[in-house]
């Protein structure tokens, strides 16, 4: 396991925005990219990959990438669907949204679909107040849901999977 | 007619980019800067009595005074962009859709503080964001305001964007700091205060992303100016980010003598409230300030009109008032269940606790079990007299913050909607198909007419 060239371009780019013998501030903006460049989450063998370019122990990654909640400790689907339950997206509903992804979806909060696809990951407040309920879908926002957006997401994501 | 100084230009088209910015009048306030000496700069700013717009309300000025600056040792801006307090997304849409204003209030700041690596810690889910930072930065950067030796000063300044890993506790500012060192957001225990002992153990100023913003129009119309304009210690503007039950959502810069219920109900602002529903309750500041009934939140106890200012909101003290904050707007109508929304923030409070201290890390595991337990109709009249036990034991008892910013949205809950805590309990099965509805706290509105 290895990040390609422009990734370690990447990296060694991040490293250089500390002082010298500072390199492990760039411990969290490393483990956003090995997560996004090894499936989705951060395997013990990718954390301690992450501990070798940093120069660091691996223990000072895990004891980061469990405190994070960013960070996927476990498989996910190819899709995640991270949506917001806290307080205002609650008075708008967040609620039914979360309910019906469970049904639709047929999985439980922090579960994945047996094809893979979809983790539901309930989440806690993502600064997306005045736009509730949403959700965090990758590197984006989807917000104002409704039911019916819900499902015409899904729907779109299963076919952009097939394709 | 209202004043606005941070989003006077964010209607105009391409306002993101830097040639549009420039035509606008965009890093006039840098040039100015530039030619100050930075002490002048942070006498300015002292003068304009700008507060922290983080939520802690800080005077600005008065931090910045307190940096310590020992020879040879590299003193460094953080800019505080974790905007994480449920309510809370002003943050967001100054760095989306102005991000040139921030970036030029980076710029004197660093210059008045002596930052010559000046870090924008930003949170982890706002993924799209360092994208649009970094462009604005870059564009600076080749038009000269960022770099070497900028305007022949001798002062080189970079300003570097570092996405966070979804932790509220990372916008108390040594948590920030920690996490930005690669470290667990664990709050450090104070002092040394980060004035003297930040960043890598440097001198370190950590400022929120609106404060760094106001600095823009603080230095282009002078401080004393700056502070003209407000309401008596509180000055300048204020942007509200406004959610819940209302007509319409969204970022609204703010004059500190605009009176609350012209705030909710005003068409220029939140709206009112949809369907004809009547008004239960408001959080003003972000969920961490005490929820008030609809009877205090137009008036305070003693009679007097609230207004959308520090000192008028926090009128009565926690009895009968509560605080500007963050700036975080959520209100919420008649139909709402004031047990389930500070179970809702129990909840949140318990998976953003640290873990570091025991009172916190305990009790709001503890207040948020109790808190569904009355919710779900298995609670006993004795758990609401526990939870104002914990939350009691919790405020002031902590490292950080975070502890307090727990405790407060129980003991207001408690403390204003009591009888709703007792009716749950009362009535287990009823309330688990309706809500207890609005009872006492009567919208003020109504009672008028």
């Amino acid at each position: 396991m290895k990040f390609s060239q422009e990734k370690l371009n990447k990296v060694n780019e991040i490293i250089a925005r500390y002082p010298e013998g500072k390199q492990k501030s760039a411990l969290i903006p490393l483990l956003h990219i090995a997560q996004e460049e090894f499936g989705g989450w951060l395997d013990v063998p990718v954390m301690d990959y992450v501990a070798e370019l940093l120069h660091i122990n691996p223990i000072e990654v895990y004891e980061v990438a469990t405190f994070y909640t960013m960070f996927n400790m476990k498989p996910v689907g190819k899709y995640v669907l991270e949506v917001c339950q806290t307080g205002p997206c609650m008075l708008r509903g967040s609620d039914q949204i979360i309910d019906h992804i469970k049904n639709k979806l047929g999985i439980q909060a922090g579960e994945t679909t047996p094809d893979g696809l979809f983790t539901l990951k309930p989440a806690e407040c993502l600064g997306a107040c005045g736009y509730a309920p949403m959700m965090q879908l990758g590197k984006f926002f989807k917000e104002n849901l409704t039911i019916e957006k819900v499902d015409a997401l899904i729907e779109d994501l299963k076919a952009a999977a097939k394709n | 007619m209202a004043v606005k100084l941070l989003l006077d230009k964010a209607h105009i088209e391409g306002i993101r980019y830097y040639d549009t910015w420039r035509k606008n009048g965009g890093y006039t306030a840098v040039e100015k800067a530039l030619k100050m000496t930075p002490d002048e700069i942070v006498e300015e700013v002292k003068k304009s009595g700008l507060r922290g717009r983080g939520g802690a309300g800080f005077p600005t000025g008065m931090k910045w005074s307190f940096l310590a600056k020992p020879e040879g040792v590299p003193r460094h801006l953080v800019c505080n962009a974790d905007e994480s307090e449920p309510g809370t997304f002003k943050d967001r849409y100054l760095m989306e859709f102005i991000p040139h204003l921030l970036i030029e209030g980076l710029i004197i700041s660093s210059f008045a503080l002596g930052s010559s690596a000046t870090y924008i810690y930003i949170r982890g889910e706002y993924a799209w964001i360092p994208d649009i930072l970094e462009e604005a930065i870059a564009e600076a950067k080749a038009n000269g305001w960022l770099g070497k030796n900028i305007l022949g000063t001798g002062f080189d300044c970079e300003i570097y964007v570092q996405r966070g890993g979804g932790a509220y506790i990372c916008g108390e500012e040594t948590a920030l700091i920690e996490s930005l060192e690669g470290k667990r957001g664990n709050p450090r225990l104070k002092p040394p205060f980060p004035a003297v002992q930040g960043l890598w153990m440097r001198p370190t100023v950590v400022n929120n992303v609106e404060t760094l913003a106001a600095v823009v129009p603080i230095i282009n119309m002078g401080g004393e100016e700056y502070g003209k304009i407000g309401v008596g210690r509180s000055t300048g503007t204020k942007l509200i980010s406004a959610c819940g039950n209302i007509n319409k959502p969204g970022v609204y810069e703010i004059n500190f003598d605009l009176s609350v219920e012209e705030f909710i109900y005003s068409d220029e602002y939140c709206g009112g409230i949809p369907n004809g529903k009547r008004l239960k309750a408001c959080i003003p500041g972000g969920s961490s300030v005490p929820i008030v009934p609809a009877n205090l939140l137009f008036k305070t106890a003693k009679g007097e009109t609230r207004y959308m200012n520090y000192e008028s909101l926090s009128d009565g003290g926690f009895a009968t008032g509560t605080m500007l904050g963050s700036g975080g707007f959520i209100v919420l109508d008649e139909d709402q269940c004031v047990v389930r929304h500070t179970m809702s923030l129990a909840h949140f409070y318990n998976h953003e606790s640290c873990g570091q201290c025991s009172p916190c890390r305990e009790g709001t595991g503890w207040m948020y079990k109790i808190l569904k337990n009355i919710e779900y109709g298995k609670g006993k009249m004795s758990d609401i007299d526990l939870l104002w036990d914990i939350q009691r034991r919790i405020e002031g008892n902590t490292i950080c913050p975070l502890g307090d910013a727990a405790a407060w949205p129980v003991a207001a809950a408690i403390r204003h909607f009591r009888d709703e805590f007792e009716w749950h309990v009362l009535n287990p099965e009823e309330s688990q198909t309706r809500n207890y509805g609005i009872a006492h706290y009567a919208d003020p509105r109504e009672v008028v007419a």
